[in-house]
């Protein structure tokens, strides 16, 4: 079985988001790139297949993005190879920060189909940055295979994976034929801490390019804007006897409780 | 990976000085700490219990005698073994402190001077987690002059009898195996001496105010009888333990950097939101103060260790610098826990935060591993040539 994971760096979640003063970059002073949670979920699990699966199961990770510097997204392929994945794939990107969902999709897809036979491809529900929640379903139509997203718990028997699916107020028990795509939600797997002796390894693992013409961006981001600061916060009394006033105005005024 | 939420502090941007691998090495230990570890050390430093469970996960990551090559050792280089001792005493001085001694005073001094059998039977099992090990070196009259040792071993035949005692031993309680050094016709030797051997025995010291999350122990040897192959080969006179020490304190020089990194990450968190005389305090001047002061001795620290594990994997590091890192690094570490402390007023003294452990596991490290004054007198006798200690 041929499982792929598509990740993404991003920067971890201990950042800071500063606009740089031109209102269209994140000012990248300080900021540290990491593999967001949910590829990280993807990772996980498709490893953990693998390793169940007996026979010739590999892991290729796919990556987009910067070739050098701190957003080198290989470095996040060495992240995802240090973990346990077979091969990692690598497609340059010179402007990611200009790149709509659609566009990445299709350098997703054109590297997956260059892979020659896949059998199951793990997306992170969203990447973590720019909250798109787009590239997994995008990549599994310009595929033509299905799509479950939100995946909380995912497994293959021969052709069919059944996946449960994180839906509102529910989950759903999805089967769908392979080859599919899922997308990860925290809960698919447990995250993993690569080892010592793996991080060594994961150097000597191949990582090839794929190149891809990149198309001419199809959205344009005019500006990029920092969230009102928080308002300061309202002391309505102390102790038990402030609980009644407390919870009037967290009804009437921050609209926060319903009843 | 998403585990870890803590961004060490990082003001020259050393980060930038690190391999990838180095940075992976210190981003899953960062992860594990986070993790694994904090969230359950108050619970052991209030209990003076040792994590035992964490013992397996440190083999299984790799942690232990990580910077040793073969016998299923990590074989990482000297500045990412360095990174792991800094997150490891980012969660407790205690715990880093099993690491370390397992590394740098049980596995590599079986790993340098041990028989290829006692490497083949003993490091594995350590590297893995699935035993553990101590070193004796210290005795209850004898810490800073080693060579007053009291502790004997005589040969008979194919015997050693090992008498005496030893203190202050991390580790001793729970150790499997105990690296002993004992004075014999031949000058002092190290010796393998096994749990459950008769006339050995391992009592924890109890009462402590500092590494409370860590195991220290007596060791006790009376009449106990060893096979004549339980000696390291090629461990000749005392400068193998000083050997031995000089790999531990490496890493303590490290982990005192992983402690004021927490603190300094707590005290900057604490300042700016608790709120006193309608602002924060960190707006205030004394404040800022004690704040730069701590920074100022993390900074300096780092780019000690950094350099030091550097000249270590040239080959190039000596004795002194080791006691440069140790002493003083662990003087600003317990300088950093002490205004840590200080700024988190009253709430500083509960174990609902962190600044008070490390401030009390501080006072241990300041002693232990070469005392502070000890490596003073090191530094001395590199200036002046002249050994004032002796």
């Amino acid at each position: 079985m041929q499982i792929i994971v598509c990740v993404k760096a991003v920067p971890d979640t201990a950042t800071r988001i500063k606009i740089a003063s031109n209102g269209q970059k994140i000012d990248q002073e300080g900021v540290k790139y990491a593999l967001g949670p949910y590829d990280a979920r993807a990772c996980a699990k498709a490893i953990e297949l693998r390793d169940a699966i007996k026979g010739d199961s590999k892991v290729i990770a796919i990556a987009s993005g910067f070739s050098d510097g701190e957003r080198d997204a290989k470095k996040r392929l060495k992240d995802v190879l240090a973990l346990g994945a077979d091969k990692g794939v690598f497609i340059a990107d010179p402007d990611p920060e200009h790149r709509d969902p659609l566009s990445v999709a299709q350098a997703l897809a054109a590297a997956i189909k260059a892979q020659g036979k896949w059998d199951l491809v793990l997306f992170g529900r969203q990447a973590v940055d720019d909250q798109n929640l787009a590239v997994g379903p995008m990549t599994a139509a310009l595929l033509g295979v299905a799509c479950v997203t939100d995946a909380v718990a995912l497994e293959v028997t021969g052709d069919k994976a059944v996946v449960t699916r994180a839906a509102e107020s529910r989950t759903e028990t999805i089967e769908v034929k392979l080859p599919a795509c899922v997308t990860a939600q925290r809960d698919l797997a447990e995250e993993k801490y690569p080892k010592l002796k793996d991080i060594l390894g994961a150097g000597k693992k191949p990582i090839e390019t794929f190149a891809f013409a990149w198309p001419a961006p199809a959205w344009e981001v005019k500006k990029l804007s920092a969230p009102p600061p928080r308002q300061a916060g309202k002391i309505v009394g102390e102790g038990p006897d402030a609980v009644p006033k407390l919870l009037e105005l967290l009804q009437s005024e921050a609209k926060a409780l319903t009843f | 990976m998403a585990g870890h939420a803590f961004r060490g502090e990082d003001f020259f941007s050393l980060d930038d000085l690190l391999s990838d691998e180095e940075r992976a090495v210190r981003d899953a230990a960062r992860a594990f700490v986070s993790d694994k570890i904090i969230p359950i050390v108050e619970k052991h430093h209030r209990n003076a219990t040792f994590p035992t469970e964490l013992i397996p996960q440190f083999g299984e990551m790799g942690f232990l005698g990580a910077n040793l090559h073969g016998y299923d050792c990590a074989g990482v280089n000297n500045v990412a073994y360095g990174l792991i001792m800094q997150e490891l005493e980012r969660g407790d001085s205690g715990v880093r402190s099993y690491c370390s001694v397992k590394g740098g005073l049980v596995m590599y001094p079986i790993f340098s001077f041990g028989s290829e059998k006692q490497k083949d039977h003993w490091l594995p099992l350590l590297a893995k987690g699935q035993k553990t090990g101590c070193f004796g070196l210290s005795e209850p009259d004898h810490g800073s002059d080693p060579a007053g040792m009291e502790t004997k071993a005589e040969l008979k035949g194919d015997t050693w009898t090992l008498n005496g005692a030893k203190r202050w031993i991390t580790n001793g309680t729970i150790a499997d195996v105990a690296v002993v050094w004992a004075r014999t016709k031949e000058g002092i030797r190290g010796f393998l001496v096994e749990k459950g051997m008769k006339g050995y025995s391992a009592p924890p010291i109890e009462g402590k105010f500092s590494l409370r999350a860590s195991v220290t122990s007596e060791l006790v040897f009376e009449d106990v009888k060893l096979p004549k192959d339980a000696v390291l080969p090629k461990a000749d006179g005392l400068k193998a333990p000083l050997m031995c020490l000089t790999q531990a304190r490496y890493g303590i020089a490290w982990g005192a950097v992983g402690s004021m990194m927490a603190v300094l990450d707590e005290a900057v968190h604490y300042t700016k939101s608790r709120v006193q005389f309608g602002k924060p305090i960190a707006s205030f001047q004394l404040v800022q103060e004690k704040l730069v002061e701590m920074h100022t001795m993390l900074t300096h620290a780092q780019l000690t260790c950094l350099r030091m594990g550097r000249m270590k994997d040239e080959n190039k590091l000596k004795p002194h610098h080791v006691s440069f890192g140790k002493r003083n690094n662990v003087r600003s570490a317990r300088e950093v826990a002490k205004l840590g402390r200080e700024l988190l007023g009253a709430n500083g003294i509960c174990d609902e935060y962190q600044v008070g452990r490390h401030m009390c596991n501080m006072e241990s490290v300041y002693t232990y591993e070469g005392t502070h004054e000890i490596h003073t007198l090191v530094l001395g006798e590199h200036l002046t040539g002249i050994a004032a200690y002796k």
